[in-house]
């Protein structure tokens, strides 16, 4: 039974019904309606909802060491506070900037902040996720230098190489790849700088690396790869105590931004970090926010470099990037300002003198710490047991175990790569020490 | 209706000035250095300090100088800007969805699992599609997958194809995306602002892989000769690909599926009215027919009997293409949504639509041209062309203007086959009353002074900002302001 409006409506439009709206589609293609179960009410949705989020275990119930990437942080409540404005959340791309500048402003805040992180002069409204970021530097180092070929860590996790040989499959660049010593889990970065010097158009390394272990050479790689363009891996959390790479000579920083203040929700939605030199920014791809003045000369932001973006540049644009995740780059930003100078420092030092005492106590019978050395979030460690089937008999003991790297890194074996962060203490340390005595 | 935007003279996070800060800015406990003095440690970090109460109001302002679609119509063509149910807001803040770690083993997430796999039988039944990927994590990169897959497909027939056929009126992600995959990308111009059948089999040959095609096409046009377009390229063996950003136009009346698509990519923060962010996050799941599904990105999700397990062991995937499984919170809400309407819901939602977008054109059409008159779809697109040629007045005066009205305009200048385009897509949202009032605003708007319109907006907290200037100057950050 149409509605009085739609009968209007219909009226207007001359048209006896609302099928007569669809009669350009022909006969063969129409469908008589969807096969999809009925509409449910909220009340009824609410209660299937959360009956099926119930059978997820989460980490609030349990004991959470995995990190890779997304760690189980602790988010100040001001952030979801901020994020739940609804002019925010449910606002659309603010490329109209007189009445988007708000959010315009808070685009160039995290760029600020970001870039006072990273030490970089230009950093993107943001990226997919940490692994798109990487492979977009790829490609961007492309556009730098030419080059056949782009250098990265043999010991990388293995969805961050599929992202990027997929980004680079247009490209005709190949991948290779540098090791690393297997008694102190540091990179061989001078095999990575032969490998540049051979038709390279870049070079990635990482900061903290794929084990969690800051790699003090990395600290010299610019100067040994001189015109050969340096894409450098981070964590942005780790910046606030870690030397930024923007000090270091960096062309390009990328990184997986969902340690500033975003939740994991099972790997989704993430923020993909990437900022680089002034030099590059008009290689750069993703969305930008420049400062301006209106017709009266007040201070205002808008979009700018759109040149380089899809709907101007269409196939020869930097990127096919449209929809990027700028709700979490403010997320970042709420973070970053609530926790200011002196708690991101807590909450490193924090996290880092955890990693120190996990290191030191997790040495049991059955298993024990490789690769030892400052860092960040993770460690390594070495088991006895297959880890996969350790992994498994931890969830009974309400602990979910670090990662198995013998699938992607065989040379390992049964090591496998473990996380705290700045929620922990000691005490989860010793009860995570007491089951590993007996499971591991 | 006369809207004026809440102006703060609200300073940069580092201009804010108090350092006095109380319990409540305590966020996390003091801790003691670790990293070791040396060259490894940072020496200095310089992010501003203040207190909560600042802050909140900081961007309490801030968000009042935002428009959103809960603050009013937004007129977006193609972007599909409907309402967010606010119950999905609600149960993705759940820790079941939000504390949930996605390398874990797979017996800890079934319920993300189930909730993945019963979305994508959704997406495939709404598409007529046989099998779904969720991992991308925007339209773009739905295409982009829908081109790797493509790629793989014909490596593995041992094809050697390089072009990708786009019409000219096509979104300017499509031509991106195939370039970025590593084709050459062939525009095809439009004949009555549809695909022009002969010169397509004209030109579709063995070198063409794919054919990506909006349907209804960015005028808001039916594709009618579909069915002949499928053929045409199948006949050379080429894919013919499903550009998903207008499916709110069909929902229930036909799918891509039937129509001889092989590739689909969904927007879900279109179609399925899951939250714009100011930009992101979105989600770009991918449908295939069945002879493609080999190649799509792992994980898949499985389900054996009762329980859902991630299966990587597909050996002619293209691998990935996010580092896990996509955005599982946009997904949540998607899923929401797709609940909450069902069939009838979803195909109510396509009918208004329609019928939303074709009696606003018709209220308008006596101070625009419409090029292509006829039956339109969700959106339509206005041409300003006439009264740039009579009284100078652009669709940038018009776009601006409408602001001052509390309305976010269409998208304009596009598409690129339209001069002074106006692209416009109500959505289903809009009550007629809320048309009426849009279609009065349209019609004075294009009798107002040039002049006025020319000095649009005046009733933002900003005047018309200078981008010319932006491009030229390159200030990202507030640290080029202290230099």
């Amino acid at each position: 039974m149409p509605s009085d409006e739609r009968s209007e409506m219909l009226n207007f439009l001359g048209l006896d019904n609302v099928e007569e709206l669809f009669s350009d589609i022909p006969a063969p293609f129409r469908t008589n309606g969807l096969k999809l179960r009925s509409g449910l009410s909220e009340m009824e949705v609410v209660s299937h909802v959360r009956s099926l989020l119930g059978r997820n275990r989460n980490c609030s119930e349990m004991k959470c060491f995995l990190g890779s990437g997304i760690y189980d942080i602790f988010i100040p409540s001001v952030v979801g506070q901020v994020l739940s404005r609804s002019e925010l959340y449910t606002a659309y791309t603010p490329y109209q900037a007189e009445f988007s500048q708000g959010l315009l402003q808070l685009i160039f805040e995290y760029q600020s902040l970001m870039s006072e992180l990273t030490q970089m002069d230009a950093v993107n409204a943001s990226m997919y996720d940490g692994s798109t970021a990487l492979a977009e530097a790829a490609t961007m180092c492309r556009r730098i230098r030419e080059g056949g070929t782009f250098v990265i860590p043999m010991a990388l996790a293995p969805w961050k190489k599929s992202v990027l040989r997929n980004y680079l499959k247009g490209l005709s660049i190949n991948l290779v790849e540098y090791g690393f010593d297997r008694k102190t889990g540091h990179f061989k970065l001078d095999e990575a700088v032969s490998h540049a010097k051979k038709d390279a158009c870049g070079v990635y390394a990482e900061m903290p690396n794929i084990f969690g272990l800051y790699d003090e050479p990395v600290l010299d790689l610019k100067e040994a790869l001189g015109d050969v363009p340096l894409v450098v891996g981070v964590n942005p959390a780790s910046l606030a105590s870690v030397k930024p790479p923007g000090e270091y000579g960096a062309d390009i920083v990328i990184g997986e931004g969902q340690s500033l203040g975003i939740g994991m929700n099972t790997g989704g939605p993430l923020l993909g970090v990437f900022a680089c030199r002034k030099e590059h920014v008009r290689k750069m791809p993703g969305r930008i926010v420049g400062a301006t003045v209106d017709a009266d000369g007040k201070r205002a932001f808008c979009l700018t470099l759109q040149a380089r973006e899809q709907h101007i540049r269409r196939s020869r644009a930097t990127s096919n990037i449209c929809t990027n995740e700028t709700l979490l780059s403010v997320a970042a930003s709420v973070y970053l300002s609530s926790l200011g100078s002196s708690g991101l420092a807590d909450v490193a030092r924090k996290t880092e003198s955890v990693r120190s005492i996990a290191m030191r106590e997790l040495n049991g019978v059955n298993y024990n710490v490789l690769f030892d050395g400052p860092g960040y979030n993770e460690f390594t460690i070495q088991t006895k047991k297959e880890p996969a089937r350790l992994m498994a008999e931890l969830v009974e003991h309400g602990i979910i175990g670090g990662l198995p790297l013998g699938e992607f890194i065989p040379e390992l074996g049964n090591a496998s790569v473990w996380a705290v962060n700045e929620r922990m203490r000691e005490n989860d340390i010793v009860e995570l020490k007491n089951v590993l005595d007996v499971v591991a | 209706m006369r809207f004026s935007q809440a102006i703060w003279d609200e300073p940069l996070l580092d201009e804010i000035k108090h350092d006095e800060l109380f319990g409540f800015d305590r966020k996390v406990p003091a801790a003691e250095k670790a990293i070791p003095k040396g060259r490894l440690e940072r020496k200095s970090l310089n992010i501003p300090v203040i207190s909560e109460r600042y802050l909140m109001q900081h961007y309490v302002n801030l968000s009042q100088m935002s428009y959103s679609v809960d603050n009013g119509p937004h007129l977006l063509g193609s972007c599909t800007m409907k309402y967010n149910p606010k119950v999905a807001e609600y149960l993705s803040s759940f820790e079941g969805a939000s504390r949930v770690h996605p390398l874990q083993p797979a017996s800890t997430i079934q319920g993300s699992l189930q909730l993945m796999y019963e979305l994508e039988r959704m997406l495939a039944a709404i598409s007529g599609m046989d099998a779904v990927t969720l991992q991308p994590a925007g339209g773009a990169q739905g295409e982009f997958t829908g081109m790797l897959v493509t790629k793989a497909y014909f490596d593995e027939r041992g094809e050697k194809r390089d072009r990708i056929l786009i019409p000219d009126s096509a979104h300017g992600t499509n031509p991106a995306s195939a370039a970025m995959a590593g084709y050459e990308v062939v525009e095809l111009p439009s004949k009555d602002g549809m695909v022009d059948v002969a010169l397509l089999e004209k030109v579709v040959d063995e070198r063409v892989a794919a054919f990506m095609l909006t349907n209804p096409n960015t005028l808001g046009l039916f594709e009618e000769r579909v069915g002949e377009i499928a053929s045409v390229l199948h006949s050379k063996g080429s894919l013919l690909y499903y550009d998903g950003a207008n499916m709110n136009a069909i929902m229930g009346k036909t799918n891509p599926g039937l129509m001889g698509f092989d590739i689909v990519h969904f927007n879900l923060h279109k179609t399925f009215a899951t939250p714009h962010g100011g930009g992101g996050p979105g989600a770009g799941p991918v449908g295939v027919k069945s002879f493609l599904e080999k190649y799509l990105p792992v994980p898949r999700i499985v389900r054996d009997g009762g329980n859902y397990a991630l299966d990587y062991n597909r050996p002619l995937s293209i691998g990935k293409v996010h580092s896990f499984m996509g955005n599982f919170a946009v997904l949540l809400r998607a899923y929401i949504y797709i609940l909450m309407n069902g069939a009838d819901g979803l195909e109510q939602n396509s009918e208004k639509a329609v019928l939303n977008s074709n009696y606003l054109m018709k209220k308008i059409s006596g101070s625009y041209d419409i090029p292509y008159k006829k039956l339109k779809k969700h959106e339509f697109v206005a041409s300003a062309d006439r009264l740039k040629s009579g009284r100078g007045i652009t669709a940038l005066d018009i776009a601006k203007r409408l602001m001052d009205f509390g309305v976010h305009p269409p998208t304009i200048y596009f598409p690129l086959i339209v001069s002074e385009a106006l692209m416009i897509e109500p959505t289903e949202n809009l009550s007629k009353q809320t048309l009426d009032m849009l279609a009065g605003l349209f019609c004075s708007i294009a009798a107002e002074e040039p002049e006025l319109l020319h000095s649009a907006p005046h009733s933002t907290p900003v005047r018309r900002v200078n981008e010319v200037k932006a491009a030229r100057e390159l200030i990202f950050r507030w640290q080029d302001f202290r230099r």
